[in-house]
């Protein structure tokens, strides 16, 4: 019985990232891209739940580890020849190192989880805002190192001749995986050690958890994931600093919240969810037909719509919409974890 | 990182000790830059300890009204005309904000409440790049300000002054507001116990709308002081301010107005002399520095710099 309702809280977030593979391995070229954007969307939500969710502390430090991901895969994979064009200050080692797809997206992953690691071994003392503004401090100073330090990277410049290799095939198993290590890490026993310092701090220390190890092993679990998906990001479209700084934080934890932030099942519903909601409206934009009604939003307005709605959907259900519950068969007798753990 | 904070500290410390002229100068301007972040300081920490709420969108409140000055330059209004359009509009938002998507959220977690204020945030923020556009507008009728007056030698831009005493004015009137009337008083017991104020009849909902439009006066303040700093009006204008007062208020204390204004000070202040004292080859890692800083602070005082210190972990 409990492993049956296991296999449905992981097939069923799995199914959805597939089916969304699927159906965007059917669509035409042009409506790939926003498939591809959403299954990314649904790895970094994910990556940024494995510690926000389990952990309850609210973190804006998790596109650092994302942007880390997106350098080093970035700078990595650039062919040699055409590494000087773009940066010309480059390390030695770094302008005379190449290497491939699926090596460029490992390294990504290694830098984000190590740089998490590094910077949760102080800041995962903290709790509350305390820890809030300390992780949007990380992110502060990484942005600004990134923007300005060439030796790393691009520095302002947008990358270029990063080998495309994110297709909807690579989106769809990333994303999978990506589901799979958190459900394995929050069904783990560390995972369920830090559930429980999420439900109540107090009592968790009572029985001998750890809040400081436990909240650490997963800060670098959620870099790692986080670092993986920015690797899978820069294979997708070339991009620059200001791409992975602010708005790429919000619009992030937004759809962890809108989606349920305590339940990996919320993460994906969230992910997809806003995801959808934003390539419904840049084709809006573009002008649309719906049933002989031809629709056509100023250019510009898709952000104020997704906006509003991100607002209606915490003001409606502040739950997120999941409730931040994994998916149940049975659905009653279940519902016993309560929507508010993310307060602290 | 902090050795070389603290020698710049050191520093200018002697050097406006000494009367150094180009010192001077870059004191009063941080000190003016920290009045400033005050006033944010107030706004934000004032609605924290009333609703526990991190208002995010504080900062596109300001350049709401930013934008609103700016038009009315554009238009060739009197000043005047401009600062009132100004504070209308400030106030109109913030009014709205509070009754459309604070007020139902009062009793949510921390976290959703941000996370919708983030949700304004970014509303605000792309309406007004659908309307004015990226690259923004210039509101110009008060750059005379900028002009510095001579005093004792030494070249004080009038705008430096002008906010100083703004603040400190501004910061007075509150504390007589919060001492010396019962909507003060209100206020004070709702930040102390929102529920028991409630029950000794607080009227939950004035003293949340106080707050929010006292706030948004600030925010009003702020906006007409930094459009003369920096006329350019962006849709991000004021954004980085935000998040270094944001900051600031935590690493002042979050849970006294008192310790968050401090904070807010503070941050502007450093920012200011940093920003003089940095050589310029470093200026761009100013942000860096600054944020390095913060998390050093919170590392060793969690709870606030001024915050009368606490047990970290709360006992059952």
């Amino acid at each position: 019985m409990r492993a049956r309702a296991a296999a449905v809280e992981l097939l069923a977030p799995v199914a959805l990232v597939a089916a969304a593979g699927v159906v965007g391995g059917l669509v035409s070229q042009t409506n790939q891209i926003y498939f591809i954007t959403a299954l990314i969307s649904v790895s970094t939500v994910v990556a940024i739940y494995v510690f926000v969710g389990n952990s309850g502390v609210l973190s804006f430090g998790h596109i650092s580890f994302f942007a880390v991901g997106v350098w080093a895969a970035g700078v990595l994979s650039i062919p040699e020849q055409e590494k000087p064009a773009t940066m010309p200050y480059l390390f030695g080692f770094l302008s005379s190192t190449t290497v491939g797809n699926i090596p460029s997206l490992l390294i990504a992953a290694a830098v984000g989880g190590v740089f998490a690691f590094l910077v949760g071994l102080p800041l995962m003392r903290l709790s509350g805002l305390a820890a809030g503004i300390a992780t949007f401090a990380v992110l502060g100073i990484t942005n600004n190192v990134l923007r300005y330090y060439e030796k790393i990277g691009p520095g302002l410049n947008t990358f270029s001749s990063v080998p495309e290799t994110t297709d909807v095939l690579q989106a769809t198993v990333g994303a999978v995986l990506v589901v799979v290590a958190a459900f394995a890490y929050q069904r783990s026993r560390l995972g369920r050690q830090l559930r429980a310092t999420r439900e109540d701090p107090a009592a968790a220390r009572a029985v001998g958890v750890s809040i400081y190890r436990q909240r650490l092993w997963a800060f670098g679990l959620s870099g790692f994931l986080a670092g993986f998906a920015g690797g899978l990001y820069i294979h997708f479209i070339p991009i620059n600093v200001d791409a992975v700084y602010l708005d790429l934080t919000f619009t992030t934890l937004a759809m962890l919240v809108i989606g349920g932030a305590t339940s990996l099942w919320g993460a994906v519903v969230g992910a997809l969810f806003v995801s959808g909601l934003d390539s419904l409206l840049a084709e809006m934009e573009d002008g649309m037909t719906v049933l002989g009604v031809t629709i056509d939003l100023p250019a510009g307005s898709r952000i104020v719509v997704v906006s509003a709605i991100m607002a209606l959907v915490l003001i409606v259900r502040p739950g997120g919409l999941t409730g931040g519950r994994e998916v149940s068969l049975g659905g009653l007798g279940r519902r016993l974890r309560p929507a508010q753990a993310v307060a602290k | 990182m902090s050795g070389l904070v603290a020698s710049g500290l050191v520093a200018s410390g002697l050097g406006s000790f000494a009367g150094d002229a180009v010192d001077l100068q870059v004191q009063v301007d941080a000190i003016s830059l920290g009045a400033i972040f005050a006033l944010m300081a107030v706004g934000i920490g004032l609605v924290f300890g009333v609703m526990r709420l991190v208002n995010f969108a504080y900062g596109q409140l300001i350049m709401a009204g930013a934008f609103a000055l700016a038009y009315a330059s554009d238009r060739g209004w009197p000043v005047v005309a401009g600062i009132v359009l100004c504070f209308a509009v400030v106030l109109a938002l913030s009014l709205a904000m509070e009754r459309v998507v604070f007020r139902p959220l009062r009793t949510q977690s921390g976290a959703v409440m941000l996370i919708a204020t983030f949700a304004v945030a970014f509303l605000l923020q792309s309406i007004a790049l659908l309307w004015f556009g990226p690259l923004g507008k210039t509101a110009t009728s008060l750059v005379e300000l900028n002009r510095p007056v001579s005093i004792g030698g030494v070249d004080i831009r009038k705008i430096t002054i002008v906010a100083i005493v703004t603040a400190a004015v501004c910061l007075a009137l509150l504390v007589l507001l919060l001492n010396r009337t019962s909507i003060g008083l209100h206020m004070r017991a709702a930040s102390l116990d929102f529920s028991t104020a409630r029950l000794l009849g607080v009227r939950a909902n004035l003293v949340s709308g106080v707050a929010v439009l006292i706030a948004g006066v600030l925010a009003a303040v702020v906006a007409v002081l930094l459009t003369v700093q920096y006329p350019t009006v962006t849709p991000t204008y004021a954004l980085q301010e935000t998040i270094l007062v944001l900051a600031g208020v935590v690493v002042g204390g979050m849970t006294r107005l008192l310790s968050a204004t401090l904070g807010g000070f503070l941050i502007g202040y450093v920012s200011g002399l940093l920003g003089g004292a940095l050589p310029s080859s470093q200026s761009q890692y100013l942000p860096s520095f600054l944020f390095g800083l913060v998390i050093l602070v919170l590392l060793v005082r969690p709870d606030g710099l001024f915050s009368r210190s606490r047990g970290v972990v709360e006992r059952v």
